[in-house]
């Protein structure tokens, strides 16, 4: 019996009567990977307009980049902020989901809500409003206000990551170890923590990449300097198409997947443990 | 002392009641940083914007900023605009989303992973990024113009970006994975059973599909369409760089506004009508469809 024949679900259908959904589905994917894909390929184009393939290789827009300071400097910049952020907001996310969770606080599930709103609100409101209580407060084009206003904004995403971790553990496990005499913190750090581990890196990622990724904000609150990486090269992409920008674009690809691949190991060793 | 109540009573009463409080107050003080950052950099900034936008450029208490967007015709457009762009994107993503779901809930587990790798890529790839890739693919010389013009398929090179067409292909690229990934959830979840009784009463595959499946996976896909709908909403982004000034949605006048003139008072008010329009589309879908149980679905079972 040909493949085609073959019954391809419970509902005896053939794969060949559904072959349309396999060449529409292909098509699909093709559509969601390549055009990212193609752009690492094109950074290595000699030519002003990127074509693809390339006829001549060059790594000129490489070096255009690594050989700007403006570039340079806005690099070191979204990494601080980046690293900083998860510093700021792994921690904070990591407790408030721990409380929420545990206590039966009737408030816990408005508390929630609240925390997650930062997910809700549009960026672009967000976005003037931090710049116009910046402008009061003189933290625009700082760090410091840089990291705050990122870390509200990897927050949600944090805390539904440790909460989702909590509720498939065994809160048992901690009252266990606190009857034996372990206070509530060394219970926590000694038997949850340890079990939690992936949720809490996998929040750290989530946080890292909300910051290192994030353009609106940074287009108001940072300048000069203090610019952003993706805020440089969204100002660049808004005037005219450079380059620079896709060799720029290759290395931001590598960052993420690697930490897509990072989160995706942690992920299913989270998994496989508690199931 | 309530000797009802077992735990609370006797001589011990006091002191346990005390200690719950503590323990709740404790366990409250764990979300207190969360909550300062919030209030602080979300609920005070924004909460002094709704009160900025109450005042006119005089400065006297006035609705003329509210007013305006509906006397004026440039405001009426730009969220006419917003609302096509959210629409055709939301339904750009439902008929390649749902096809690419059902097709990937279907795979061999391995498989069913890998294929999820081409939704998952995308969702992490910087938003920034992807746009960009779509401005060099699409562009008078990019990739899509010389392919098409290499095999005779057209002549000119069209126009695919800087306009409409190209803000919504960007778009829907970036939204796909919020309308799939739920779905999938949902999907995920039916009982095939279903699907093997629908047949074995006699049903054919395509009305096995439509009568059992489909609206068994309706749930995952009402929540992607909102969640894609309400995303697109506040988008700025993918509409400034590949709409080339043709497409104006909300928030870019949001922005031009206060890069050009610091008018924060009607920024400010038209901040406030998105969030608004945002909190409604929510809202309704709260009540409409149960977004709890929708948003919990896949996670649960």
């Amino acid at each position: 019996m040909n493949w085609l024949s073959r019954p391809a679900s419970d509902t005896q259908i053939t794969h060949g009567r559904r072959l349309w959904l396999y060449i529409v589905a292909g098509v699909i994917m093709a559509f969601l990977i390549i055009p990212t894909l193609i752009v690492i390929p094109m950074s290595f184009s000699d030519s002003q307009y990127l074509e693809f393939p390339p006829r001549n290789w060059s790594t000129r827009w490489y070096e255009n980049y690594f050989g700007s300071s403006a570039w340079m400097t806005a690099t070191w910049v979204s990494f601080k902020a980046a690293f900083l952020t998860v510093a700021v907001i792994t921690p904070i996310a990591t407790m408030a989901a721990y409380g929420l969770y545990v206590s039966n606080l009737k408030a816990a599930r408005f508390i929630f809500v609240l925390l997650i709103t930062p997910m809700m609100v549009p960026v672009i409101l967000i976005a003037i409003g931090v710049f116009f209580a910046y402008t009061k407060l003189k933290l625009n084009n700082t760090l410091f206000g840089l990291v705050l206003a990122h870390s509200v904004l990897a927050l949600p995403m944090a805390l539904i990551v440790v909460s989702a971790g909590l509720k498939s553990y065994d809160m048992n496990q901690e009252r266990v170890a606190r009857s034996l005499g372990a206070s509530r913190l060394k219970a926590f750090l000694l038997v949850t923590l340890p079990q939690i581990r992936f949720s809490v890196v996998t929040a750290a990622l989530l946080a890292f990449i909300v910051s290192f990724d994030e353009v609106i904000v940074a287009l108001f609150i940072s300048g000069g300097k203090m610019s952003t990486m993706t805020r440089s090269m969204f100002l660049a992409l808004r005037d005219q198409i450079d380059p620079t920008i896709a060799s720029i674009s290759t290395i931001m690809i590598l960052v993420t997947t690697a930490a897509m691949i990072i989160a995706q190991v942690f992920g299913k060793s989270d998994q496989e443990k508690n199931t | 002392m309530n000797s009802q109540k077992p735990i609370t009573a006797g001589i011990n009463a006091e002191g346990l009641r005390r200690d719950r409080i503590r323990e709740k107050l404790t366990l409250f003080g764990l979300s207190v940083p969360a909550l300062i950052l919030v209030l602080v950099i979300i609920v005070v900034p924004v909460g002094w914007l709704f009160w900025l936008s109450l005042f006119n450029d005089e400065g006297a208490l006035s609705l003329s900023n509210y007013t305006r967007m509906l006397d004026s015709k440039s405001y009426t457009r730009i969220f006419r605009t917003t609302f096509e762009v959210s629409f055709f994107t939301t339904l750009i993503c439902v008929l390649i989303g749902y096809p690419l779901a059902y097709f990937l809930v279907q795979l061999p587990k391995r498989w069913a992973a890998l294929g999820m790798v081409t939704v998952l890529l995308p969702f992490w790839t910087s938003l920034l990024v992807r746009t960009y890739a779509w401005l060099v693919v699409l562009q008078r010389k990019g990739l899509v113009n010389q392919w098409g013009m290499d095999l005779g398929w057209w002549d000119e090179p069209i126009r695919l970006v800087h306009n409409l067409n190209g803000t919504l292909i960007g778009m829907a690229h970036i939204m796909l994975p919020f309308l799939v990934l739920p779905l999938f959830g949902s999907m995920k979840a039916i009982d095939y059973d279903y699907m093997k009784a629908a047949s074995n009463l006699g049903a054919n595959p395509v009305k096995a599909f439509w009568y059992v499946f489909f609206p068994l996976s309706l749930p995952g896909l009402f929540a992607g369409m909102i969640v894609v709908f309400v995303l697109c909403l506040g988008f700025f982004i993918t509409p400034a760089v590949l709409g080339g000034g043709k497409v104006i949605m909300v928030s870019m006048k949001i922005e031009t506004l206060i890069d050009l003139f610091f008018n924060f008072g009607t920024a400010s008010a038209l901040g406030v009508v998105l969030l608004v329009l945002t909190l409604a589309v929510l809202f309704l879908a709260h009540k409409l469809l149960q977004l709890d149980r929708v948003l919990g679905g896949g996670q649960n079972t």
